[in-house]
């Protein structure tokens, strides 16, 4: 089999959601039983598990991450067709069957997609795939046509020596019965053909023309469509239920009750929508969370007013701060926010003799079929994952009890038989349904010395964990990292800091959201650095490159500097810069910003400047930079998810939870720093800058200091 | 009671409930599953057809409002303009997550067929209603530009 050597985890200290998390042991999908790759079977060369080359000279990269808009199927199969020397046109992408031993994440230790791991963990792995699959095409060459195989060449997928040539087809069958290089040599940088230079994304015509298959486009025989009532607070459980109405409804053929809620079938989705709206639950309230978001708010302020566990600590904060010539401090508050990817959760689970079917856009593909597996009391290996395209998910796919895929099981277990059931959430179950970012607030000092210098930041997040006690959590560590991350281990070096956490319980389930903690530690690093800057009379991009403490940090700075032609703005409009590491890697942006008319920041321009190692593919690192913008923006602007007293969500679609649009998003432009350090993340560095280089450019085109999230939050009118 | 409507060009019949919405009728019953479920009440976008040529949010169209008239969703979009628009979107890879593309196509389709040549706010004002989670705003706009101009050099 491939034999993945060096795979660079070691390096990313902050994969997931903090650092230094050693995620895989206690997961709960525990050993999951090995299958083969279905992919190879018919294939002619199957040289390891991620490339399949054909007779009609396709060649197939079997994607291990789920593809949900980020890039990973281009991503990945660019890596490999490099390293094989494949022609871009004959490059074909699969999903991976759900098997950890094959296709595990090398940094989470099965199989997942997440903490913008998916080019990082795979850079060598997929390397050496190409690499071993071009060394056996090269013997085979050798073997048929008698010559040495070090004077074979291959350019663009023809092998060749001479005048003699082949394709990959023509030598797929011979190719398989040379020896599997123990250590294939791998490309220098100045040999690649593909990495680091803009290639087409292989998914761009099926989603273009409307082909491209999601869970919820699956049909099967005799497939019958649910939709499900949750609890109207979170925690509630269902006391009764009169469902003779929904009942009555033509093409509803059953109501159950599972621990999730209320579950309508029927044989088509609106037919199931109606027979949900007929229902009458009686719901026991009894253990659910009813507290108000006002009353949670003003819980989260008085407990960030306390220090809290010490998370990172440099000199004397106290100190430092009493010493400084002048003081200022800040009260931020984040809202919860749903991820509403536009697909909603969704499954199709059809139960067989021993086993299942299940199809879904798995962001944890083995956690999510042992899941299913275990709920229909069936043995893994009697369980084939169709794994879909996923219309997007920021997050919200991947949960660490596997809860989306255990509640598709437990409605499908209750409709019992062999009936496959397309288990489909409305938007309203979505934007409801929780698993939010958390809600957070922070508190954080900070002074200068007479010279302007800063001379320190005291500063204390107060939120819920929704990492301790899932397998993701360290269970001796004595805080969460989701909760700091960005104002622990910044790029920053200040002479005093202090870093603290505040723990609480909140019955409002959780989750990480695109970027995790970095959402708000970087807006409340970046926008009260910019005041700390100006109270001491500093330059904010010269007073930050100060305070780095890395070459890279303080290069993505002085880049998009450059291209943006500095902080300056014409009448009316004002620029504000921002910077954040997340996820190994290094954004800065500049927005240029002016008042709308509906009084909100109207952001024109957006410069970024990232380095996120080597750049595989920088027409995919542009899109995602293009769309963090566009995703942080619309949530800092717009976006709050609100409880009213009783515990009762107070949005329920995107009339209410409001999205970027189109007139509202700015014009990108993206530098790409031509680093030569191993790829790190792209998916999610590109949202943290966003919201605090608008805030900078908002305060100073307006004096207003917004600590209270979104902008359009009636608090900042 | 069925409902005899035309469907990318062909003739199509439902006969379950007339309140059924267009996008579940071509969706569970019609097996065209590119026009997508996003929200339900025509906030999103993400299930745009064109009804008698123009953008139409099939999630809140009762199949009965639909008898003799003619449906194109996209996997029936075609013609100088439809070409170019999946065209252009194709060469600048457009599509991230790709759910809301159908709709974003669509309305794009027709927003060309009413004004050939959109100014930035034509294009804010007919591409409002689509909701993009990703974000891929950027390369729609320019997508649609360059659409424009095809159909206007190839004219």
């Amino acid at each position: 089999m491939n034999a993945p050597t060096k795979i660079p985890v070691a390096s990313r200290r902050d994969f997931l959601a903090g650092s230094g998390l050693v995620i895989g042991l206690a997961l709960p999908m525990g050993k999951a039983a090995a299958k083969a790759a279905p992919a190879g079977e018919a294939t002619p060369f199957a040289p390891n598990a991620f490339v399949r080359i054909a007779g009609d000279n396709t060649v197939t990269v079997i994607i291990k991450h789920v593809e949900f808009g980020q890039g990973p199927a281009t991503g990945l199969s660019t890596i490999v067709a490099d390293e094989l020397d494949a022609d871009w046109g004959q490059m074909r992408i699969a999903f991976a069957p759900a098997n950890d031993p094959l296709y595990k994440n090398l940094a989470f230790g099965t199989m997942g997609t997440g903490g913008s791991t998916a080019m990082a963990n795979s850079w060598m792995q997929m390397r050496n795939a190409g690499a071993s699959a071009r060394a056996m095409l090269v013997a085979a060459a050798a073997r048929t046509w008698g010559v040495p195989a070090a004077e074979v060449t291959v350019a663009k997928g023809v092998v060749s020596h001479g005048a003699k040539t082949a394709t990959f087809g023509d030598l797929a069958a011979t190719a398989a019965t040379m020896p599997i290089p123990e250590k294939p040599t791998l490309k220098t940088p100045a040999q690649w053909t593909l990495i680091g230079r803009d290639t087409p994304k292989l998914d761009s015509l099926v989603k273009t023309n409307g082909s491209a298959q999601f869970t919820m486009d699956v049909q099967r025989p005799g497939m019958v469509v649910s939709v499900i009532e949750h609890a109207p607070a979170f925690g509630g459980t269902v006391k009764s239920v009169d469902d003779a109405a929904a009942l009555a409804i033509p093409g509803v053929v059953a109501v159950k009750t599972i621990p999730q809620g209320v579950v309508v079938y029927a044989k088509d989705t609106f037919a199931a929508m109606k027979g949900r709206a007929a229902l009458k639950v009686d719901w026991d309230l009894s253990k659910a969370e009813t507290r108000s978001t006002d009353t949670m708010i003003k819980q989260y302020i008085a407990a960030a007013a306390t220090p809290g566990v010490e998370c990172e600590a440099e000199g004397n904060v106290a100190t430092a701060l009493a010493s400084a010539a002048k003081r200022i401090e800040a009260t931020y508050v984040f809202p919860f926010l749903a991820h509403a990817p536009m697909e909603t959760m969704d499954a199709v689970i059809e139960p067989k003799d021993g086993g299942a079917d299940f199809y879904a856009g798995s962001q944890f593909q083995v956690g999510d079929t042992t899941a299913v597996s275990k709920v229909l009391g069936v043995p893994f290996a009697g369980m084939t994952l169709h794994e879909q395209y996923a219309g997007g998910s920021f997050g919200r796919r991947a949960t660490p009890d596997m809860g989306n895929a255990v509640e598709a099981a437990m409605a499908t277990k209750a409709f019992g038989g062999t009936t496959a059931v397309k288990h489909v959430w409305t938007r309203e179950n979505d934007i409801r349904g929780g698993r939010y970012r958390p809600l957070i607030v922070h508190t954080i000092k900070g002074g200068v010395d007479a010279k302007g210098q800063i001379v320190g930041l005291d500063a204390v997040v107060a939120g819920q964990s929704f990492m301790r006690g899932t397998g993701f959590f360290n269970p001796s560590a004595k805080f969460d990292e989701a909760m700091v991350e960005g104002l622990t281990g910044s790029a920053y070096a200040f002479p005093a800091l202090r870093v603290g956490a505040n723990e609480l319980k909140n019955g409002v389930p959780t989750l990480w959201w695109r970027s995790v903690g970095n959402t708000h530690t970087a807006y409340v690093m970046e926008t009260f650095l910019d005041r700390l800057f100006e109270l001491g009379k500093q330059d904010p991009i010269m007073g930050r490159i100060a305070l780095m403490k890395d070459d890279r940090a303080k290069a993505v700075l002085k880049r998009v500097a450059e291209v943006a032609g500095g902080l300056s703005a014409k009448s009316g409009r004002a620029r504000g810069v921002a910077f954040h590491k997340s996820f190994g890697s290094y954004v800065a942006q500049i927005a240029e910003v002016s008042v709308g008319a509906d009084k909100l920041p109207r952001v024109h321009k957006v410069w970024a400047a990232v380095d996120c190692g080597v750049p595989i593919n920088p027409n995919v690192i542009r899109a995602q930079i293009e769309g963090g913008v566009g995703f942080g923006l619309g949530h800092a602007l717009y976006a709050e998810i609100t409880l009213g007293e009783g515990g009762v969500v107070q949005q329920s679609n995107f009339d209410t939870y409001r999205s970027l649009r189109m007139a509202e998003m700015p014009e990108v432009e993206v530098a790409i720093i031509n680093s030569t350090a191993n790829p790190t993340g792209i998916g999610e560095p590109g949202l943290p800058p966003i919201a605090p280089a608008v805030a900078n450019a908002w305060r100073k085109l307006t004096g207003k200091v917004v600590t209270r999230l979104p902008f359009a939050h009636s608090e900042n009118a | 009671m069925a409902t005899e409507f035309t469907l990318n060009g062909a003739a199509a019949r439902f006969d379950g409930d007339p309140d059924t919405p267009l996008l579940w009728v071509l969706r569970d019953h019609l097996q065209l599953t590119g026009t997508k479920y996003g929200c339900g009440i025509a906030q999103c976008g993400a299930c745009t057809v064109h009804l008698d040529g123009k953008n139409r949010r099939s999630c809140v169209t009762p199949i009965a409002s639909v008898a003799g008239r003619s449906v194109t969703t996209i996997e029936g979009a075609t013609g100088k303009t439809a070409e170019a628009v999946k065209a252009a979107w194709v060469a600048i890879d457009v599509p991230q997550c790709g759910f809301c593309q159908s709709g974003q196509v669509m309305s794009a389709i027709g927003l060309l067929a009413a004004k050939p040549n959109p100014t930035d706010a034509d294009i804010d004002h007919g591409m409002a209603g689509n909701i993009c989670r990703c974000a891929t705003y950027v390369r729609i706009r320019q997508a649609i530009k360059d659409a424009a101009k095809h159909v206007e050099t190839a004219a």
